[in-house]
């Protein structure tokens, strides 16, 4: 599957000039609100119409306003999942399901039974939007794109209406689809805690320009990216292996840089997860240290340091293939000499769990 | 009370049904037309028929029954047309007193209509252009639907407003029992009869029980169907 959009747009005070390709996968349109992300995802759903643009989704063209060929949305096979849902509110929830069922090709597609499944909504069939939590909403709303077999599943900000723990109910479930359905995916958002646990590939949308784009492990262990992703939001994302259950309740895995210790994160050994790791919640040492109550510490390799205007500095780490972000200050470059090269302890404070499936981790 | 009304008052009376009903249902599809044009279209001449359409609402019902006679009558360029081509003759039949009726409810028809279309949040109907429906379809699955209150309310106000129509019907199609003497004008003829008062006193007994039933329908059938597009 390939995504590729270029566009090009003029509002009043505010030109979008975008172009990038979406392999498969998540692809994450990040950027600050205003940036153009919705407007990029509204051209690919064929909702507005761009004064100039070309979109082809694997071979099959949307869009291009130079041949004059514009492709309307009910033909677009787009499965969108709207940030306020958007569920028909006369029908039930049964019938918002099915709704794009009845346009889409016969004998095709996702099989209703096993997406009710999967999204949790089973209890919820026979009653109308109206009575349902923002949460069940939103499912509900991702279960009606999917069901309507779309080519690609497009998602703006679906969980940015959501309060914390709507979130945290809905994320397990946008990691099954992307692990399970291999549906490519579209996936708007100006968080970069859910980009580290969905996206395989980031595109970086700043005032309408796509200022950088990559592989997501890559895109979020840049420190020159890290001002664009927000100091305190900036984080590394690494894959780690599952490898035991201890005794003790904590889950050892296997990272790049040696094990890692969790509190029971709930999956089998074998199981691949995502890590993501604060750049704030990584302390770095010139040697390893003793007596201390942090269990994981990884040894790592400096690949990069870049000062920031301030007192700050952001210093990629090398972890055998991956990389690891971590915040500190001037003076601590300083003291403790860090430059490219040099090898260091990195102090794990935090880290968040997230899951994936081994067929889907590279 | 019913079975003492006379022959001609019933006649009356059923005359005003099947005018009404006959205007109301004709009338509707072009009712929601030209609400969904004016709430949602954007075209030249909008204004224009956003004029036309509450013109009779203003002008005095004797103008608009002359205009209709001029147009519509035996030697009007449209009323020849359809005699003509199609053998329709409107003035003095009770098939015009509902072409009366429909053009002075119109206007209160599309207020109601319009005002639910625009009701209609637009963000649903692009949702279900995304979920493949092409535009009469997602007018047929989403807006019409949600319009549907509007709808019934536009048409019992139009019906009531039908029933009650006098000066644009007595000046188009005149005041013939039995062809054309609706409730209004059978009770307006009573009226100038020596003697008629009780008759007319009767008659009005029965528009007030028939605009009440009609209030009371359009209350029940209203609230149905909110609850039901609610999404309760």
């Amino acid at each position: 599957m390939t995504l590729s959009v270029a566009l090009h747009h003029r509002f009043a005070g505010f030109t979008l000039d975008a172009a990038f390709e979406a392999p498969a996968g998540v692809t994450a349109l990040f950027g600050r609100s205003g940036s153009g992300k919705s407007t990029v995802v509204n051209a690919v759903a064929g909702l507005l119409r761009p004064d100039r643009g070309r979109i082809v989704l694997d071979g099959t063209e949307l869009l291009d306003t130079d041949a004059g060929r514009i492709l309307p949305p009910h033909r677009r096979r787009m499965g969108y999942v709207f940030q306020d849902g958007r569920l028909f509110p006369h029908l039930t929830v049964r019938q918002n399901l099915l709704y794009g069922r009845w346009f889409a090709p016969k004998g095709q597609g996702a099989d209703p039974g096993r997406i009710v499944d999967l999204l949790g909504i089973a209890p919820l069939m026979d009653r109308r939007p109206g009575g349902l939590s923002g949460g069940e909403k939103q499912r509900v709303a991702i279960g009606r794109a999917i069901l309507s077999n779309p080519r690609l599943l497009l998602m703006d900000e679906p969980l940015a209406a959501l309060d914390e723990a709507r979130k945290a109910e809905i994320l397990p479930y946008l990691e099954r689809l992307r692990d399970e359905l291999h549906l490519p995916i579209l996936y708007v958002s100006h968080s970069v805690a859910e980009v580290a646990r969905l996206a395989t590939t980031v595109v970086l949308l700043e005032a309408g320009r796509v200022t950088a784009s990559g592989p997501a492990a890559g895109m979020l262990a840049d420190p020159a990216l890290a001002p664009a992703m927000g100091l305190r939001e900036a984080g590394s994302m690494i894959f780690a292996r599952v490898t035991a259950q201890e005794e003790d309740g904590l889950t050892r895995l296997e990272t790049g840089g040696g094990p890692v210790f969790l509190p029971d994160v709930g999956a089998a050994p074998g199981a691949t997860l995502r890590l993501r790791i604060l750049a704030q919640d990584v302390m770095l040492a010139t040697e390893r240290p003793r007596g201390i109550s942090a269990l994981n510490v990884l040894a790592a390799r400096v690949e990069e340091v870049r000062l920031g205007e301030g007192p700050g500095a952001m210093v990629r780490l090398r972890l055998g293939e991956e990389h690891l972000l971590a915040r500190v200050t001037r003076r601590s470059v300083r003291v403790l000499d860090l430059r490219p090269g040099a090898s260091v302890f990195a102090v794990l404070k935090t880290v968040s769990v997230g899951r994936e499936n081994v067929g889907t981790a590279v | 009370m019913f079975e003492a009304l006379s022959a001609d008052e019933w006649r009356a009376v059923t005359l005003s049904l099947r005018v009404s009903a006959v205007a109301t249902a004709v009338s509707l599809p072009l009712g929601i037309l030209v609400a969904y044009a004016l709430a949602r279209w954007e075209f030249r001449g909008r204004q224009l028929l956003n004029g036309l359409v509450h013109l009779p609402l203003i002008l005095p019902p004797v103008v608009t029954g002359y205009l209709l006679l001029i147009t519509f009558g035996r030697k009007g360029y449209v009323g020849q047309f359809l005699d003509q081509w199609f053998g329709i003759v409107l003035a003095f039949r009770w098939t015009g007193a509902a072409l009366a009726a429909a053009v002075m409810a119109f206007p209160l028809m599309v207020r109601a209509i319009r005002l639910a279309v625009e009701a209609v949040d637009p963000k649903l109907e692009a949702a279900a252009s995304t979920l493949g429906a092409s535009r009469l379809w997602v007018f047929a699955t989403v807006t019409l639907p949600l319009v549907l209150p509007g709808i019934i309310a536009g048409a019992i106000l139009a019906f009531a407003k039908a029933m009650g129509e006098f000066g644009a019907t007595i000046t188009f199609v005149s005041n013939i029992p039995g062809q054309t003497q609706t409730l209004p004008s059978a009770i307006y003829a009573w009226m100038q009869v020596p003697g008629g008062d009780d008759r007319a006193f009767r008659l009005v007994l029965v528009a007030i029980a028939i605009a009440m039933a009609a209030l009371l329908l359009s209350e029940w059938v209203s609230r149905a169907v909110a609850r039901r597009i609610s999404g309760q």
